[in-house]
């Protein structure tokens, strides 16, 4: 009995705790996170593209809306920047802004064991 | 009971934030309780997940990360390896080795404490919430089905079963390096017939960059030698203009291209296709197969999309047909392309509803993602097609977003971006 109203309280403050955070960000964490394909981890590049992560965040504002409205030339970023609203760009810029800058690891490559 | 729990929060005032702040960047998440309190179940449930390919694989680190340790998350998978279908192409065309495409789970396993599960999936308990595996049972709170595709190989006229010298190489692997050794065997002058199926199939521009890969490898070493692509379909399915650039441009004389052209019939012992239009005989035979959600969604019973796909909710990519059974990636029912970057936008979509669903909130209700696919027309060029998607609640649909589109021409600068998209999803999906 007193594990079981342990277990109630622990989950009331990790979904208190949640929510909390889910108001601040759910929606432009899992829209910052798709540009991961690109930008690497939480922002952070393997190389190849800009590092995101604690970008300035008028910076990426002024990069993103020169993409969107053409000012700014680009290779692949105006697809993406023209399909985001003014707002997404400024809520993915304070995201990105306040991503701490690391070093990604590196890839956890194996020779192909022949077995697929 | 958990949720029941969870549900009195919402009433709470104001100032918890700054509490929970303290509280939980104080350490108190699941993996830093007291051990009384980590002996218990964890917090928001258990999601098991099966398949660890972009989708399987994302979905997992992103529901651990983004529950801060409090789901438990255990994940099915039969393989060892992680090999990377992106790219595999270029093994074909001698550029990239299938080393350089493999990849261990030892990291992502560890770094975000999954439980790992090598084992397959017989059968679905969708009433008892658990899954059979070939040793053992397993519970669920949710459960995410990340398959792939399955091949539907008695589709194929002649082909009731599949033939060992016929690889379809449509998963990245051993069927990978089967193809290359045909090809590198066939003597010059030789032909290399690729079949591409109707209906939806993984990675559209797939086939044709398959054929430019094929293509640069013979200019190189065998000249005389040609590519045909027999296409089921009416046209190039995706970026049309940009593969013709190539078809008419470095590789005139080399690939030739046949729309409309279904398999009549099937000759494997001679390598022979009969089409409405002609017989094409190969030496070296590539059939794509016709393509249906993977096995453990059928074994389930939610491939309700023509048999073939399965319907979800693109808000919490739950099945149509059992709320806590969630899909993700090639395997779903939807006018979204069947690319890694897509299964992984998908993953993490699906993840953060998921967190909300197991802690009583109301998941993002307009989720909005992007996709970028590049295809090699050679060892150096590529070419891409951008699109943001953003859900439709009226078409219940990801709806492309104005804007999006694809390469004015394939380049070697598009080349780098490829390899660096690789490189970042790879680092995105396995540390």
């Amino acid at each position: 009995m007193k594990q079981r109203y342990v277990n109630i309280v622990w989950a009331c403050v990790v979904a208190w705790s949640l929510s909390a955070q889910a108001e601040d960000s759910s929606a432009i964490h899992t829209l910052a996170a798709s540009c991961a394909a690109c930008h690497g981890p939480n922002g952070n590049s393997l190389g190849g593209t800009p590092t995101l992560a604690a970008l300035n965040e008028d910076y990426f504002v002024q990069r993103m809306q020169g993409f969107k409205d053409g000012s700014v030339s680009s290779t692949v970023m105006h697809h993406h920047a023209k399909g985001l609203t003014s707002a997404e760009i400024m809520a993915l810029a304070s995201y990105f802004a306040q991503q701490p800058r690391q070093t990604p690891q590196a890839l956890p490559r194996q020779s192909f064991k022949g077995a697929q | 009971m958990q949720t029941d729990a969870v549900l009195t929060t919402s009433s709470l005032g104001g100032t918890r934030r700054q509490f929970v702040r303290s509280v939980i960047y104080g350490g108190l998440a699941f993996y830093g309780l007291p051990a009384f309190a980590r002996a218990s179940k964890p917090p928001l449930g258990h999601v098991v997940i099966v398949g660890a390919g972009f989708a399987g694989l994302t979905a997992a680190k992103y529901l651990r990360a983004w529950s801060m340790g409090n789901l438990k998350v255990t994940i099915v998978e039969p393989n060892p390896q992680f090999i990377s279908c992106p790219q595999s192409n270029l093994v074909l065309g001698g550029s990239r080795t299938l080393d350089q495409l493999s990849f261990g789970y030892d990291l992502t396993r560890k770094q975000h404490g999954l439980d790992w599960v090598n084992d397959t999936v017989t059968a679905v308990d969708l009433a008892n919430k658990q899954v059979q595996l070939t040793r053992g049972k397993l519970s669920y709170d949710r459960l995410i089905l990340a398959p792939g595709v399955d091949f539907n190989v008695s589709k194929i006229p002649g082909m009731s079963a599949p033939v060992a010298d016929i690889p379809h190489a449509w998963k990245a692997g051993k069927q990978t390096l089967q193809l290359r050794q045909q090809l590198e065997s066939m003597p010059d002058g030789g032909v290399f017939v690729m079949t591409i199926p109707t209906g939806a199939y993984r990675c559209p521009p797939g086939p044709y960059e398959r054929a430019c890969q094929v293509a640069h490898y013979f200019k190189q070493h065998k000249p005389r030698s040609k590519v045909i692509i027999l296409d089921a379909n009416a046209d190039i399915m995706s970026k049309k203009g940009l593969f013709l650039q190539s078809f008419n441009g470095a590789y005139q004389g080399v690939i030739e291209y046949h729309n409309n052209s279904e398999i009549l019939q099937l000759d494997t012992a001679s390598k022979t296709i009969k089409t409405d239009f002609e017989t094409v005989k190969a030496d070296v035979l590539n059939v794509i197969p016709p393509q249906l959600a993977g096995k453990v969604a059928q074994v389930a019973g939610l491939n309700n999309v023509d048999g073939r796909w399965c319907e979800v909710d693109f808000v919490t990519y739950a099945s149509s047909l059992q709320a806590d059974v969630h899909i993700i990636g090639d395997s779903i029912s939807a006018g979204l392309p069947k690319s890694a970057h897509m299964a992984t936008s998908q993953a993490k979509v699906c993840a953060a509803a998921i967190i909300d669903l197991q802690s009583g909130n109301a998941p993002n209700p307009l989720p909005v993602f992007a996709n970028t696919c590049y295809s090699f027309v050679d060892d150096q060029q590529a070419m891409h097609v951008a699109n943001v998607y953003r859900y439709d609640p009226a078409k219940k649909a990801m709806v492309s977003a104005e804007g999006g589109g694809v390469s004015a021409k394939a380049s070697t600068q598009e080349g780098q971006y490829a390899q660096a998209w690789a490189e970042n999803i790879w680092a995105d999906t396995l540390t």
